[in-house]
Formats: C-alpha cells, sequence, structure tokens
C-alpha cells in the first residue's frame, strides 16, 4: 500500500474484480438467495406462536345430562380435539407420552351441584413441560367452559354481563398474525448471514490463501481496498434484501406501510457494523474455520437470541439485556418491523439508524488498525 | 477378522488424534456449546416480563385506581407512562416506548359504583404480536379477577374452574428450557463437527492417501464416526449434569433408556453432518451445508415453537427431523418420569433416520472416491 492518491479509476477496476469473483464463488449462490428462501419459508411457517387445534383429553366422572352436554363442548370446539375417557388414568399415561397437552375433569356430582346452582370446580390439568403451551391451553379451556356456562345460565333466562370487559385493539397487526412480526426478524438473520458470516468466510480465505498479500503489494490505498472489498457485498445484500420483501409481500402476506427510502436507509445501515463485523473478524483470524466459528458465535446467535426477535428482551436478567444493547441487530428489526407494519416513523427510526452508523464506524475504525498492523508483520 | 479388527482400531485412533491435535478443532469442541448453554439458557424464554405500560386513565375514580394496582402488583409490569391525550399515547406506542396501553373512560368509575357493567380500553402494539397477545391475556386476567370480585353471588352460579400443571407446577421455563437445550446443543455441534471431517481431508489433499491405504469404506467411516460420537456423547451427559446440578431442573426418569436414545440421536446427526461433508468439495461448502441443515434441525424440532402449530406439510416433516423425537424424550425422561417402553418408541425413528444417513453417507463417499 503506497502514498499514491486516492484513485477513482482504480477503485472501480477493483470493485468490478471483487464483483465478478464473487459472482464465481458457488457459497455466494448458496448464502445469498438460497438460504434466505429457506430461512424464510421455515420462519413464516416453522415458528408459529398462535396455538391452533390442540389434542386434549376430558375424564368424564359424571354420569348427568350437563356433564355430558360441557364433555360435548369440549369434542365440538374447532380449538380442541379432544378425547374422551371415563377415568383420568389413560388420561394421564397419554400426557406422559406427549399425546395430549390438557385434561378437563369434569368432576362427580357436577349435574346434581349444577341444578342447585352450584357446581363443583371442573379441574382443568395442563402439561407444565411445555410451560407456555400449557398457559395457552389452560386460558383456552377455561374460556370454553366459561362460555358454555353461560350459555346454560342464559337458557334460564336473562343473565348479568360480566362487570368488567376489556375492549383490545390491535394497531399495526390487527389479525395478530405472529408471522408479521417474525418475518422482519428473518429478514434481518438473513443480512446478518451475507454481511458477516458471508464476508468473513471468503475474505477469510483470500488470507489463508496468500491473495490478500499479493493485492497489497499493488500501488492501491487502504480506503480503496477496503471499498472494494465492500461495496461488491453491500450490494448482494441489498439484492437479497429485496427478495426477501418481495417473497415477504407477495408469499407471506405482509403489509408494506413504510416508504422504500426508509428500508433502504434502515437496511444500509445495518450493512455497515455487519460488513465491517465479517471484515474485522476476516483480517483478524486469517482462518477459514476460525472465521466461521467466531461469526457464528458474534453475529449469528446474537442476532437470533438477543436481538428481541424471538424472545421479548424485557423479560431477561439484567446482564443479559445489557449485552443486547451492543447486538446491532436489536436495532435493526424493531426499524424494520415499523417499516413493514406501521410506516415511517421517524422519531424510531433515525436514532436507531444513527446507532448502526456509530458502530458501522468502530468497526471500520478497528478493521483499518487491523490491515494495516498485520501488513507491517 | 483380526486384520480389520487392527484396521479399525488404528483408524479410529488416527481420528482422535486429528480431532484433538488441531488445537483450533479442540477449541471448539466445548467453548462454543458451553457458551451457546450460558446464553440460550438465559435469553431463550417465551415468558413477557417487566413491561412498559401506558395509562390513560380519564375518570382517576377509586375504580380506576385499584384496578391500575392489581396491574401493578401482578409483578409481570415494570413501569406505567401516565398520558395527559390519546396523542401522547399513540406516540409512546409509535415509538415503542409502551408495549401496551389502558384506557379508562371519564363514566367508569360511576358504572362501578352503580354496578353496572363497566370496560375499559386495551391499546396493543402488534409489531410485537406475541409479547402483545400474552400481554392482552395478563390484562383480561386481571379485569376479569375484579370483575369476579365485584360481582359476588351472580357470578359464582357460572361454576369455577381450576389450574393444575403436572410435571412442572410452577411452570418454571427453565425447566423446559434446559431439558430442550441439551437437544438443541448436542445437534449444532455435532452437525459442526462432522460436517469438517471429511471436507478437510479433501481440502488438504490426505483424503488420497486414506484412499490407497487398505482401509474399507466403512472403517474409514467408523474411524471418522468414532471421536464426534464420543464428543457428543459427553457434551451431552454435560448439559445433564449442568441442568441437574447447576440449575436445578429434576430429573425423574430413568438413566439408561436415557442413553441409549442419546446414543440413537448422536448416530443420526453424524449421519447427517458425514453426508453433507462427503458431498462438498471444499471446507466452506461444508461449513454452509452443516449451517444450513442446523437450521431446520433447530426449527422444526418444537423448541421455538410447539409441532402442533406448524401446517399439517410440515408436520410430517418434522418426522424426518432426529431433534423431534429426542427433545420428546428428553422433556419426557426429565420432567414426566417417561417408561421406558415409551422411550424406545420414540427411539427407533432416529434409528431408521440413522441408517438412512449414514448409508447415503457411504454411497457419497464411495462415489467420491472413484
Amino acid at each position: 500500500m503506497s502514498d499514491t492518491r486516492f484513485s477513482w479509476r482504480r477503485c472501480m477496476a477493483m470493485i468490478g474484480k471483487e464483483s465478478r469473483q464473487i459472482a464465481r464463488d458457488p457459497s455466494t449462490w448458496l448464502i445469498a438467495f438460497v438460504l434466505p428462501v429457506v430461512l424464510l419459508f421455515l420462519f413464516g411457517y416453522a415458528i408459529n406462536l398462535d396455538s391452533a387445534r390442540a389434542n386434549i383429553g376430558v375424564a368424564l366422572l359424571d354420569d348427568s345430562a350437563p356433564a355430558h352436554s360441557l364433555a360435548l363442548a369440549y369434542t365440538q370446539s374447532p380449538h380442541f380435539a379432544a378425547r374422551v375417557e371415563r377415568s383420568v388414568a389413560p388420561l394421564r399415561a397419554a400426557m406422559v407420552a406427549d399425546e395430549i397437552r390438557a385434561i378437563v375433569v369434569i368432576p362427580q356430582g357436577f349435574g346434581r351441584g349444577e341444578a342447585r346452582g352450584a357446581p363443583p370446580p371442573v379441574q382443568i390439568i395442563a402439561d407444565g413441560s411445555q410451560p407456555n403451551q400449557a398457559s395457552l391451553m389452560t386460558a383456552y379451556a377455561e374460556g370454553l367452559r366459561a362460555a358454555w356456562a353461560r350459555g346454560r345460565l342464559a337458557e334460564g333466562g336473562p343473565t348479568p354481563a360480566p362487570p368488567i370487559t376489556v375492549n383490545t385493539r390491535v394497531w399495526f397487526n390487527p389479525g395478530l398474525n405472529s408471522r408479521w412480526f417474525l418475518i422482519p426478524g428473518a429478514i434481518a438473520i438473513v443480512m446478518t448471514l451475507i454481511g458477516t458470516l458471508l464476508t468473513s468466510l471468503v475474505i477469510a480465505r483470500e488470507w489463508e490463501r496468500g491473495t490478500m498479500e499479493a493485492m497489497m503489494a499493488t500501488p492501491m490505498r487502504m480506503t480503496e481496498f477496503l471499498a472494494a472489498k465492500i461495496v461488491p457485498y453491500f450490494a448482494l445484500a441489498q439484492i437479497s434484501m429485496g427478495m426477501c420483501v418481495v417473497l415477504a409481500m407477495v408469499q407471506f402476506g405482509l403489509p408494506m406501510h413504510g416508504s422504500v427510502f426508509a428500508l433502504l436507509l434502515v437496511s444500509s445501515a445495518y450493512l455497515l457494523p455487519a460488513l465491517g463485523q465479517g471484515l474485522l473478524i476476516s483480517a483478524a483470524t486469517k482462518n477459514q474455520f476460525v472465521a466461521s466459528q467466531l461469526a457464528l458465535i458474534t453475529s449469528f446467535l446474537p442476532t437470533f437470541l438477543l436481538s428481541g426477535f424471538l424472545y421479548e428482551i424485557s423479560s431477561m436478567p439484567w446482564l443479559i439485556r445489557m449485552i443486547t444493547l451492543i447486538v446491532p441487530a436489536r436495532y435493526l428489526i424493531p426499524s424494520l418491523q415499523t417499516v413493514f407494519l406501521s410506516g415511517d416513523v421517524w422519531s424510531l427510526l433515525l436514532p436507531n439508524v444513527a446507532v448502526l452508523a456509530l458502530f458501522g464506524a468502530f468497526f471500520f475504525h478497528r478493521c483499518y488498525r487491523a490491515t494495516r498492523r498485520s501488513l507491517d508483520r | 477378522m483380526s486384520g480389520a479388527w487392527t484396521r479399525l482400531r488404528a483408524v479410529i485412533i488416527k481420528e482422535m488424534w486429528a480431532l484433538w491435535n488441531d488445537p483450533r478443532a479442540r477449541t471448539t469442541l466445548f467453548l462454543p456449546p458451553m457458551l451457546q448453554l450460558m446464553l440460550f439458557s438465559f435469553a431463550a424464554t417465551l415468558e413477557v416480563r417487566n413491561v412498559e405500560l401506558g395509562l390513560l386513565d380519564r375518570a382517576g375514580g377509586n375504580a380506576s385506581t385499584e384496578l391500575v394496582q392489581r396491574i401493578m402488583g401482578s409483578g409481570n409490569f415494570s413501569t406505567v407512562h401516565q398520558f395527559a391525550s390519546p396523542t401522547e399515547l399513540r406516540e409512546a406506542i409509535d415509538n415503542q416506548d409502551v408495549l401496551a396501553a389502558i384506557v379508562i373512560e371519564p363514566d367508569f368509575d360511576r358504572k362501578i359504583a352503580r354496578g353496572e357493567p363497566a370496560s375499559i380500553g386495551l391499546v396493543l402494539d402488534g409489531r410485537r404480536s406475541n409479547a402483545a397477545q400474552i400481554v392482552g391475556g395478563y390484562i383480561g386476567a386481571i379485569a376479569g379477577g375484579m370483575g369476579a370480585d365485584l360481582g359476588g353471588a351472580q357470578m359464582r352460579a357460572g361454576g369455577s374452574s381450576q389450574v393444575v400443571n403436572w410435571f412442572n407446577p410452577n411452570l418454571s421455563f427453565i425447566w423446559f428450557n434446559l431439558p430442550a437445550l441439551i437437544v438443541i446443543i448436542v445437534s449444532i455441534s455435532g452437525l459442526a463437527i462432522t460436517g469438517q471431517v471429511v471436507a478437510r481431508e479433501r481440502e488438504m489433499g490426505t483424503f488420497e492417501q486414506l484412499m490407497v491405504s487398505p482401509l474399507r469404506v466403512s472403517e474409514i467411516l467408523i474411524g471418522k464416526m468414532t471421536p464426534t460420537f464420543i464428543v457428543g456423547m459427553a457434551n451431552g451427559m454435560l448439559y445433564l449434569v449442568a441442568a441437574k446440578l447447576v440449575f436445578g431442573v429434576p430429573f425423574t426418569g430413568s438413566f439408561l433408556p436415557f442413553v441409549i436414545a442419546l446414543a440413537a440421536f448422536n448416530i443420526s446427526l453424524i449421519g447427517v453432518g458425514l453426508a453433507i461433508s462427503a458431498a462438498s468439495k471444499t471446507q466452506q461448502q461444508a461449513f454452509l451445508g452443516a449451517f444450513l441443515a442446523t437450521n431446520p434441525v433447530m426449527l422444526l424440532s418444537g423448541f421455538s415453537s410447539p409441532i402442533e402449530n406448524m401446517p399439517g406439510w410440515l408436520q410430517v416433516l418434522t418426522y424426518a427431523n432426529p431433534a423431534r423425537w429426542f427433545l420428546q424424550i428428553s422433556l419426557g425422561t426429565f420432567l414426566k418420569d417417561m417408561p421406558a417402553a415409551v422411550v424406545f418408541g420414540l427411539t427407533w425413528p432416529m434409528v431408521l433416520i440413522g441408517l438412512a444417513t449414514l448409508s447415503s453417507a457411504a454411497w457419497l463417499f464411495r462415489a467420491r472416491m472413484e
């Protein structure tokens, strides 16, 4: 690297060379186009936090007409696939074998109690080994029982309305479709994979093979060199991002309330730290295997776990919450969700973009120094 | 026969050395899995706590104050931001300062005092739909509880229910998370390590040396499997002990069926990893292939979201995922005292997957040799 002045011609020539090299590499195609489609489909279909039809058991211990009517209410409900038994024991075995998620026990004397206006409580047993499902199941099962009881009372005359009702309105996602909230997160993961994983792998290979030194022996300047490495990956990530956005809208029906400009701004701001991190990892390790492991641990896993993508940050212990502050994806995912579902809320987007740009500046500074130092050796 | 044994022993020892002598590979055997265990077990929770709540209280009387106190007392909310106008509420939701906001109309206290049905408004941020849904559930339950206290005898005529959670009475998330993480982390590291073994030799050029040696394909493959198998079993055991001693998760089932299932699980994973490794030309391709396979193994296991919520065609696909079976076994053995017969019933699909993947790995390997 010499002290010649920055030259646009040289820089463009280098970018052209790098782009052709990237286009010829099969791993590029795999990460930039195959992996995003696979991931988007997986996240779109595999992760569904909205409970569908669940298998439950009904233990009918009473032979009265009301007891049978309640059991029927469970078997006919579209939310449950209910299996009715005359005792709890076979249902317990079914729950141990993971065949049913909950058991509704209609106790002895249910009919007699109901006739007197004071039925004994129905027991709802949930499979606690899946805590989230357990609380959903008990809520649904109790909701169905309460609705059945209101229906029974209505047959006997006018019923009192519950004293306090909650009128819920959900903004930005009226159907509470968990896919609408997961797909923007999946796009963030795709951008992390291209920005950090692909970049670090490919450039580490150049260090391993020694082609990096060959390039550095040319009269190219440091800034030209960094630009030549970054611009093609930046473009690749944006193309892949565009593909994901189209897929999200066409295949998964996500709305797009924000502008293309906001989307480009947010994604460009995120690519700065992502690419910077990838370059830094490759310059620091100069080894494909170590680079791949480091990229997974420092970028993919945090993006998956510590960004609020799937797990709520507010629920984590204090120390982990502090760590999430330095995970760039944490600033990207709410921005993407906002652009898709709510619109250009600049008061939310601009601070996030600023933080991402700051992270980017930090990584590029480290990168600049790491590359220069390694050349002196 | 004794010649076969000598060869087999030699190739196993060679593979053990190859794995152990590479200092980089050595650190990746145990360090990343330990890191993942720490990170996952504390971060991966689907619970919703410390929620920031907004409040637009236009009544300000006793009843609305009581409702707010009940909400704050539930322990799931950290702060209540008071709003003076709907504009403030909208801005706070837009900027994600609050996840949910309660709106209490001026006539709320009057209606409650007269015993008339009253209602409150709840605005949720649908961009975080899962957390919003859970918070909606919390608030609904609290409002319902307050209503039941006010409603008295009239409400009780409808009967009630009593909720019990078997196997995990307090619905502790850690009790679900650690048995599930054994599965996830053993899959991630198993695929990552086996993915490399054949590809590395090809890239280094030592693959040709293996080909000219008198070893049979099956012997080479067994040699390649053994070290990863040992590492996988050791990692699995390590987490079992950590889950019980460090995190206090009860281990109610029997040990032996669990170990047999863990072995079957490891073999099926190694089969997938070897097939990927044999199909790749370079280490980089092997790494990417293993990564590509890790995602469906993780997401289709029932860890991130229950299998019964997936569309039918995807549920069928999960049968081919060894992690799906071992996750059921792990949760069952830890928490449910799962009988050995049930454990073995869930083990044989993994054996079938192992046979299928190992034979395809052998086929690919032979194809590469020719």
